[in-house]
């Protein structure tokens, strides 16, 4: 079954080690996918923040792209556009009257959409279609008990209608770490908002939140933080400095894409893993454990 | 056209190419018309009623109804961006646009020509860039206000695929600003129609620019032709040009080689 795969504006340039690690590890895993030929930013913040329908146009538009590719399913790896996509898509599956409104507008589209494209994040891909017993299996550089706590943050489990898993306590990312041979840390604020746009006005709320974040987790044992979404990740790891700015006793912790953790328990070589994009540097711990 | 005496005469000459009766009554019957009057439409420019040939571009049209074009008109074959023109057509709500000296007037059509639209450009170094996503952030913010709403791609009269190459900046892919802009005459009417408010064509002629400054291939051929020129290999031509007379010169300038 072929995917279109969506890439997002965000992967293609800061998160590459996002990308790079995903797409080693989809073709590892024989999902066969394929990057959408024409494609446009996802439509975030502006569609996630207003009730307007103009902001929807950038989702659904590139869900009409996926219909031009001649395929009804398309996968990302950013949760933040995954959210975007999906939201925006039962939004006018729910809303006929909107769909129609939309289409009208974009009479310069050959396509219509017509809520006809189903949207995935590459982790149902990898729980429901290739399973974690077959990723058990494909696994060639197990993580050696690596200690991993796991944040989902927002975007993979708010609101309901688009979670991939259970909106309190998913488990999908601890799963696939225990398949690829870590340990998964339980942590209270797995699903904690990073504090996400503030980032750019006010730092020093992002600087808190990273602080309980890390300190939670790095108090229950982790060695090392999975996130799936860019502006987590930008969050949790380049904004370390401020929070060490803010909170003095602060000691952070490496983060990295999940789909970094799947690369490397598949073998991939290093440069696959960008790590010249990290803030706080990855590699001690994962040299340490003898994994890379 | 074949309806002139040179034409039946023409057919006279060759019997055989012609079938009997019914082609020569036809281009009898021509001979004796008067010469056909140009067809007339009526159209709106700048919301005064003219009537116009019906064969007239639009700028060919605002100088018939008695008007001088200055700011508003350059190369006259479409190159140049400077005649960008918007206009609507009885019965239709869509805005439409057009070059003026490319574009046909049509029956009712209500137009304005827009000979320059404001804005401001970013001014830089271009040997202090980098061809990524980073460079328009700093220097053309504005692109990450775009909603993908396409309207851009509509006014376009090139028929460009404007959103593209403004969401192609904000991904910093250079290489596709530089195809999907290329055609850019930088008329200026897709930034005027932007409900984001970007400036669309300086954006597209940065992207060109650090796609020329640091992507685009060497040119082999071109360092070969370089070193020609300064050799003087063109200089004979060039001083038979400078001396040719302008009707002469326009012959040749219509009949040289036009790569495919
Ligand atoms: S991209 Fe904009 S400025 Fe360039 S030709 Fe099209 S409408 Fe005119
Ligand atoms: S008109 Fe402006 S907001 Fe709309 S797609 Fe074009 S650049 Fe984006
Ligand atoms: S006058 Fe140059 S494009 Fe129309």
């Amino acid at each position: 079954m072929k995917f279109s795969y969506y890439p997002g504006c965000t992967l293609k340039n800061h998160a590459k080690n996002f990308e790079d690690s995903t797409l080693f590890s989809l073709a590892h895993l024989g999902l066969e996918i394929e990057e959408l030929p024409r494609w446009n930013c996802c439509g975030t913040v502006a569609s996630l923040a207003a009730d307007d329908l103009i902001h929807q146009l950038a989702p659904i538009r590139n869900l009409i792209r996926v219909k031009e590719a001649e395929t009804t399913q398309v996968v990302t790896a950013c949760s933040m556009c995954f959210n975007t996509l999906k939201r925006a898509n039962e939004r006018v599956r729910a809303n006929p009257t909107e769909l129609a409104q939309m289409n009208d507008f974009m009479y310069d589209e050959e396509t219509p959409y017509e809520g006809d494209v189903d949207v995935y994040h590459v982790l149902d891909l990898v729980r429901d279609k290739v399973g974690f017993k077959d990723v058990a299996a494909k696994v060639v550089n197990p993580l050696g008990g690596l200690k991993v706590a796991n944040y989902y943050g927002c975007t993979l489990v708010r609101p309901k209608q688009v979670a991939i898993d259970d909106t309190e306590n998913p488990v999908v990312l601890e799963n696939l770490v225990s398949a690829l041979g870590g340990s998964p840390v339980e942590f209270p604020l797995k699903t904690e908002c990073c504090a996400s746009y503030r980032t750019v006005d006010s730092p020093n709320i992002v600087a808190d939140k990273t602080y309980q974040i890390i300190n939670s987790a790095r108090s229950l044992g982790a060695e090392i933080i999975a996130v799936s979404c860019p502006l987590c990740a930008f969050n949790l790891d380049q904004r370390q400095e401020a929070t060490l700015k803010y909170h003095p006793d602060f000691i952070g912790l490496p983060i990295v894409y999940f789909s970094q953790l799947m690369a490397i328990a598949f073998g991939c070589e290093e440069k696959t893993l960008q790590f010249g994009l990290h803030h706080f540097p990855p590699k001690p711990v994962l040299t340490g454990k003898g994994l890379i | 056209m074949s309806r002139t005496p040179q034409a039946k005469s023409r057919a006279g000459n060759k019997p055989q190419a012609v079938k009997p009766v019914a082609p020569k009554t036809r281009a009898a019957k021509a001979v004796l018309q008067d010469a056909p009057k140009a067809r007339m439409v009526t159209v709106y420019i700048m919301g005064k009623r003219h009537v116009v040939p019906e064969h007239a571009t639009i700028m060919r049209a605002i100088e018939y109804s008695g008007q001088q074009i200055i700011r508003g008109a350059g190369c006259r074959e479409g190159f140049c961006g400077a005649c960008g023109t918007i206009y609507r057509l009885p019965g239709d709500y869509k805005i439409h646009s057009g070059l003026a000296c490319t574009t046909l007037v049509q029956e009712g059509m209500s137009l304005t020509q827009i000979p320059a639209v404001p804005m401001e450009k970013a001014i830089y170094d271009i040997e202090k860039l980098s061809p990524d996503v980073d460079t328009f952030k700093r220097l053309y913010p504005v692109v990450f206000r775009c909603v993908a709403c396409n309207t851009c791609t509509k006014s376009c009269p090139q028929g460009i695929q404007v959103m593209d190459y403004i969401q192609a900046a904000k991904r910093g892919d250079v290489a596709s600003i530089m195809d999907i802009s290329f055609d850019c005459v930088a008329c200026g009417l897709c930034a005027l129609r932007c409900p984001a408010e970007i400036v669309q064509h300086k954006v597209g002629v940065l992207g060109r620019r650090l796609f020329g400054r640091y992507l685009a291939k060497e040119s082999k051929e071109l360092d070969t032709r370089i070193a020609e020129v300064q050799k003087g290999a063109f200089d004979k031509e060039y001083k038979s040009l400078m001396s040719m007379p302008k009707d002469k010169l326009s012959k040749t300038y219509y009949e040289r080689d036009i790569e495919p």
